[in-house]
């Protein structure tokens, strides 16, 4: 690596991956609770497992983030970090609040963690995404402040490049909009209006501005096209991203009590969401063809063009699906939902991070990149996720469509639990993917510790 | 092409679209909130809703169920529980759980007062009564 403090990315992507599995682990445990109600039941109600499957997604992703940022930022200012030591502080604080909070999850009942954790002085507990206890929320803020104070000092005493600075936009935004999930009036409207303001500016707003640096960033890496160039995608991108996004949170204000015009805003905006994806998969392959140099790095570049691709399948395809106000009267909270959120969710941000791991970590370890042995099998785990991923969303999504007609369409409209019972099959094959994808993640896993020729960077 | 697209120019749009639709989703906020009032059913925001409410986040339903479609997709939407079911049905459902029928999913029993039991069902009558623009589309939920 060029830069000595770059080395702190590297506890953040082992934590990202460690974290990562443990997702995977709850997301069967949940999985098989579709099928067999009472497994595991009472140590682990489904709703613990939901919790921790879903908050594990958002911490690992953002310790992903972090560590990109911390590996990208020093590069792109050509200068060291402000503060190592304060990287390496946050780390470890973000780790243990991680921890502490998933353990309180599974160890306590979710209503005495409320009363320990002083939610009675803060209500903010108990709402989908933002289950943390309250310490843990302002953890977050304290390390997220933390983290962008180092980031724009390190920046500020360095070059300024586009990457850079959309990456830090992105970053302050996430932490901007992170600030609502502590408004939680009793107003239910007003309470779910909010709640989108952290939820989908998040991933369908600065999110996208991260995931966007990110993956300029690997690709002049990787490709050796012109800066000029990549930047000005990137811009592009990200203007379309926010133009559709920041309107397009009205696609779920549909049905929360809000007024029936969002209906046509939320449709017309959404409806143009998946551009930017499109654009991004464009992107993606268009600089890997034109690229100047052979970087002997397959492995990274393959991350890079299945993000895009992965992205705007399950983002911008599987989102438009159900995006449209009259289609989405009889689709909304069914298994499509699911459908799409798991392969968005992968394809944009699991991918973008494991892009990153993929490029940077063999640079971190002293090498330009791994073994051809250890490529060979870490692409076998690309493929094995992705196609698993492919395939549990083409499972949900069968389960959904199934779900709606019979529960919502039908003449004699069935009840929630019949219709559940009567699309078991597919939650059974939905499970057996997921098992597929945790092979595949032990297989990706095995790659980092796979060794052969390589080359020292 | 004759004009040329520099980076400068992609990156002045960005931020001025940006910016547009920022205060766009403001300005339709605020209108929001204007009109909210006479959909959000919160004249009958009784301290026994507001009760109701706590117990539900406090109990994390929301981590199984849906609420106007939000929430878990394992359990059913509660929104208009309140019409599908009744409150004497609600209140006997959640003192009898879990049912521990072999196979079937579980409810906690969550060991809840009379009192408690009651703002649950006040919160729900509540939910049922926002203005949803008719959704869901049958009482299945």
């Amino acid at each position: 690596m060029q830069y000595q403090s770059q080395a702190v990315a590297k506890p953040y992507f082992i934590a990202a991956i460690a974290l990562f599995f443990g997702q995977i682990i709850f997301g069967l445990i949940m999985g098989l609770q579709y099928v067999v109600g009472d497994f595991l039941f009472p140590e682990i109600p489904f709703n613990v497992a939901r919790m921790v499957h879903t908050n594990l997604l958002i911490v690992w992703l953002l310790f992903g983030f972090m560590g990109a940022t911390y590996y990208l930022i020093p590069e792109e200012s050509e200068t060291e970090l402000f503060s190592p030591k304060l990287a390496i502080i946050t780390f470890w604080v973000f780790l243990a609040a991680g921890a502490a909070t998933v353990l309180g999850y599974l160890l306590v009942p979710y209503a005495s963690l409320a009363k320990f954790t002083g939610n009675d002085l803060l209500a903010t507990m108990g709402r989908e995404f933002l289950e943390q206890p309250l310490p843990t929320k302002v953890g977050i803020v304290v390390v997220v402040l933390s983290f962008i104070f180092n980031v724009v000092m390190t920046m500020l005493k360095g070059r300024k490049t586009a990457i850079s600075l959309v990456l830090v936009l992105g970053l302050v935004g996430l932490a901007v909009f992170f600030l609502f999930s502590f408004y939680n009036p009793h107003n239910l409207v007003k309470d779910k209006y909010y709640w989108w303001w952290v939820v989908h500016l998040w991933v369908e707003g600065v999110w996208e501005l991260i995931l966007g640096a990110i993956l300029a960033f690997v690709l002049i890496k990787v490709t050796g096209v012109d800066r000029e160039v990549v930047e000005k995608w990137l811009y592009v991108i990200i203007t379309m991203t926010l133009i559709t996004g920041i309107i397009g949170t009205g696609h779920h204000y549909y049905w929360i009590g809000a007024p029936a015009y969002w209906q046509v805003w939320g449709s017309v905006f959404s409806a143009l969401e998946p551009i930017p994806f499109f654009m991004l998969t464009i992107f993606a392959f268009n600089m890997v063809n034109k690229r100047r140099r052979e970087h002997p790095n397959k492995a990274a570049t393959l991350w890079a063009l299945g993000t895009g691709v992965m992205a705007f399948l399950g983002a911008g395809v599987w989102g438009f699906m159900h995006t449209l106000a009259p289609v989405n009267y009889y689709t909304h909270g069914t298994q499509l939902t699911a459908a799409h959120g798991h392969m968005a969710f992968y394809g944009a941000y699991a991918m973008v991070v494991l892009t990153i791991i993929s490029y940077a970590m063999p640079i971190l370890r002293g090498r330009a990149a791994n073994s051809n042995k250890a490529q060979v099998v870490e692409m076998w785990s690309f493929w094995l996720m992705t196609v698993a991923m492919v395939f549990i969303t083409l499972f949900l999504t069968a389960a959904g469509v199934l779900q709606t007609w019979l529960q919502r369409i039908s003449t004699t409209p069935m009840s929630f639990m019949a219709t559940q019972d009567s699309v078991a099959i597919f939650y059974w094959m939905r499970e057996a993917s997921g098992v597929v994808f945790l092979i595949g993640l032990i297989v990706y896993i095995t790659s980092f510790f796979i060794k052969g020729e390589t080359k020292v960077s | 092409m004759a004009t040329r697209f520099t980076k400068s120019m992609a990156r002045n749009i960005f931020f001025g679209g940006s910016l547009f639709f920022f205060l766009l989703f403001l300005a339709l906020t605020f209108d929001t909130n204007q009109k909210l009032p006479k959909r959000d059913n919160s004249q009958n925001l009784t301290a026994s809703v507001i009760h109701g409410k706590k117990l539900w986040e406090t109990n994390n339903c929301i981590g199984c169920h849906t609420l106007l479609g939000e929430g878990a997709y394992f359990a059913p939407e509660l929104g208009n529980v309140y019409k599908r079911r009744g409150p004497d049905f609600i209140k006997a459902w959640i003192k009898g759980q879990p049912t521990g029928v072999p196979g079937r999913r579980q409810m906690p029993q969550f060991n809840f007062t009379e009192q408690e039991l009651d703002s649950i069902v006040d919160f729900l009558k509540y939910t049922s009564e926002i203005n949803t623009n008719n959704w869901p589309p049958n009482i299945e939920g």
